[in-house]
C-alpha cells in the first residue's frame, strides 16, 4: 500500500481550479486557431479571434477566461494499491475546491438546495466521481463546468432500431436546438449505451478528454468525424452569428448496453473548454 | 464600423441601430440575472418602487468573478439570456430601452422589444477578460445577499456590442446564418 495524505489532495484540487479556469488548454487554442484559418465568413473569423485574444489576457493576466468559473466536476482513478491518511478524501476535494474558488477570485455559482437557492458562497460542493483502478497512484480530473453550456445538454432513451442514424439526428438536432446559446463553438460530448446515468456520466467523460484524441475504437473515431463534418455544416457559427465553427470537437465515449435499450446522451461544452489534471 | 452608443438610451437612439450592427457603448449600465430579476418583478407585483429607476436604462445579464484587488470588476461576460425572459417584457413596459446578453430570446420578448421600441444586444460569451477592460467602475445598488448576482450600476466605455434584436423584430442569429449560408452557394 502506498499511503496519500489528504493534505496533498487538496493542494493539488487547488491549484487545477485555478489552472484550469485561467489558462485555456493548449488542444482547445489549437482547435480555435485552426477553425479561424478555416473560416471563410468575416463575422465568423472576428470572432475567434476575440475568442483567442480573450484566452491570451485571461494567461498572462492570472484571470479567468469567462465569468462562469462553473460547478466543479472532479473524477478521481483511484489505484487499489493507495491508501488515504489525514482524513476524508471528499472534505479534502471540496477544501480544495473551496481555496481554489476563493484564493484564485473565481465566481462562487453553487446553490446548497436547487430549488431554495441560496448560495453556499465557496463554490462546494463539487460533483465528484471515483473510480478504483489497478495501481499505486492516485489521478484526479478537475473539469470546471459552466452552465449555459450545460443547460443546453440532452439525454434521450433510443430504441435499438433507432441505429446510427437515430443516434446522429439525435446529437445534432441537440446542436442545432442549442444555437447560440452554449457560447458556440462547442466541444460536444457523447455518451451511447450503459444504463440512463450511466450515459450520462460518459458524456461528460467524454467533454473531459482532450479534443486531440479519438475513440480508440475506428468506427467511433470515423463517426466523431463524420459528426464533427455534419456540425460545421449547420451554419451557426462562433456565437451563432453563422459561420462554420460551430463545434470544436465530438468526443464519444460507449459501454455495452441491454439488449432494449440505446440511450444517448449529449453533454455540450463552451468554446471554454476546461480540465486539468494530476496524478500524485 | 461600430457605431457609438451612449446610455441612457432613447426612441431615436434605439431606432437608429439595426440588427447585426456592431456597437461601442459608453455610459451607465446595470447588472442583473434571474435571481435579481425575480427580485424586481416581485417588487412590480406588489406596486414597490425598484431599486434604480429602469427607464431609458440598459441591463446586463452577468455575474462577473470578484474583482481583483485594484480592480472595478473581476471577468464579466454575459449570461444567456432566455432565463431572463419570463420577467424581461415587464421592465420593457417599464421603460427599459437595452438588454445585453447572449442566446436566443422567445416571442414575447421579441413583441414586448418591438412594442417598446427597445433593444437585445450580445456581448460575446466566455470573452469575459476582455469585456471587463471596458468597465471602468462598479458601485452595488441592490441585493448585496446575492453575491455575483447582485444589481451593480457599471460605468462602461466602448463595450464591444453586436445589436442582435432591433427594434423591428430583425434578429441577427437569423440574418447572420442565413447571410453565411449563401455566402456558400457563390
Amino acid at each position: 500500500m502506498r499511503d496519500i495524505d489528504v493534505s496533498q489532495i487538496t493542494q493539488a484540487v487547488k491549484k487545477m481550479c485555478i489552472d484550469a479556469n485561467y489558462y485555456l488548454n493548449d488542444d482547445i487554442r489549437k482547435r480555435l486557431e485552426e477553425s479561424k484559418s478555416k473560416e471563410t465568413y468575416e463575422t465568423a473569423k472576428n470572432i475567434l479571434d476575440v475568442i483567442l485574444k480573450n484566452a491570451d489576457i485571461a494567461r498572462n493576466e492570472d484571470r479567468p477566461i469567462c465569468q462562469d468559473t462553473g460547478m466543479a466536476v472532479v473524477f478521481v482513478e483511484i489505484g487499489q494499491e493507495v491508501h488515504i491518511v489525514g482524513g476524508s478524501i471528499e472534505d479534502a476535494i471540496n477544501e480544495g475546491v473551496r481555496q481554489g474558488y476563493t484564493e484564485g477570485y473565481l465566481r462562487k455559482s453553487v446553490v446548497k438546495d436547487p430549488l431554495n437557492r441560496v448560495n453556499t458562497g465557496d463554490n462546494t460542493p463539487a460533483v465528484i466521481y471515483y473510480f478504483v483502478v489497478p495501481g499505486d497512484k492516485l489521478k484526479i480530473t478537475v473539469a470546471p463546468k459552466g452552465f449555459g453550456s450545460e443547460n443546453m445538454s440532452k439525454i434521450k432513451m433510443l430504441k435499438p432500431a433507432d441505429g446510427v442514424e437515430g443516434v446522429k439526428d439525435f446529437i445534432i438536432q441537440t446542436v442545432k436546438e442549442a444555437g447560440p446559446n452554449p457560447c458556440p463553438p462547442t466541444v460536444i460530448g457523447v455518451g451511447i449505451g450503459g444504463t440512463f446515468d450511466r450515459a450520462a456520466l460518459l458524456a461528460k467523460k467524454a467533454i473531459m478528454r482532450s479534443t486531440d484524441v479519438r475513440n480508440e475504437d475506428p468506427y467511433y473515431a470515423n463517426l466523431e468525424k463524420e459528426l464533427l463534418d455534419e456540425i460545421n455544416k449547420l451554419g451557426v457559427g462562433p456565437q451563432g452569428f453563422g459561420g462554420r465553427t460551430t463545434a470544436l470537437a465530438v468526443n464519444i465515449e460507449t459501454y455495452p448496453t441491454h439488449i432494449a435499450g440505446l440511450p444517448v446522451a449529449v453533454n455540450i461544452n463552451c468554446h471554454v473548454t476546461r480540465h486539468a489534471e494530476a496524478i500524485l | 464600423m461600430e457605431k457609438i452608443v451612449k446610455t441612457p438610451l432613447n426612441d431615436k437612439d434605439v431606432l437608429g441601430l439595426r440588427a447585426g450592427d456592431s456597437v461601442l457603448l459608453t455610459g451607465y449600465i446595470y447588472t442583473a440575472r434571474d435571481a435579481a430579476h425575480k427580485r424586481l418583478v416581485d417588487l412590480l407585483d406588489k406596486g414597490e418602487k425598484l431599486p434604480f429607476d429602469v427607464k431609458g436604462q440598459v441591463i446586463y445579464y452577468v455575474g462577473p468573478t470578484p474583482a481583483k484587488p485594484g480592480d472595478p470588476i473581476g471577468s464579466a461576460g454575459p449570461t444567456s439570456s432566455y432565463r431572463m425572459d419570463p420577467y424581461a417584457p415587464r421592465l420593457l413596459d417599464i421603460g427599459l430601452k437595452g438588454m445585453i446578453g447572449k442566446g436566443l430570446r422567445n416571442e414575447e420578448v421579441i413583441n414586448s422589444i418591438k412594442k417598446n421600441c427597445a433593444v437585445y444586444f450580445a456581448s460575446i460569451g466566455g470573452a469575459a477578460a476582455l469585456t471587463a477592460k471596458c468597465v471602468k467602475s462598479a458601485e452595488l445598488i441592490a441585493y448585496e445577499d446575492l453575491g455575483s448576482e447582485a444589481v451593480r450600476k457599471l460605468y462602461v466605455e466602448n463595450l464591444p456590442l453586436i445589436v442582435v434584436i432591433d427594434s423591428k423584430g430583425n434578429n441577427f442569429y437569423k440574418e447572420g446564418q442565413e447571410k453565411y449560408l449563401k455566402s456558400l452557394n457563390k
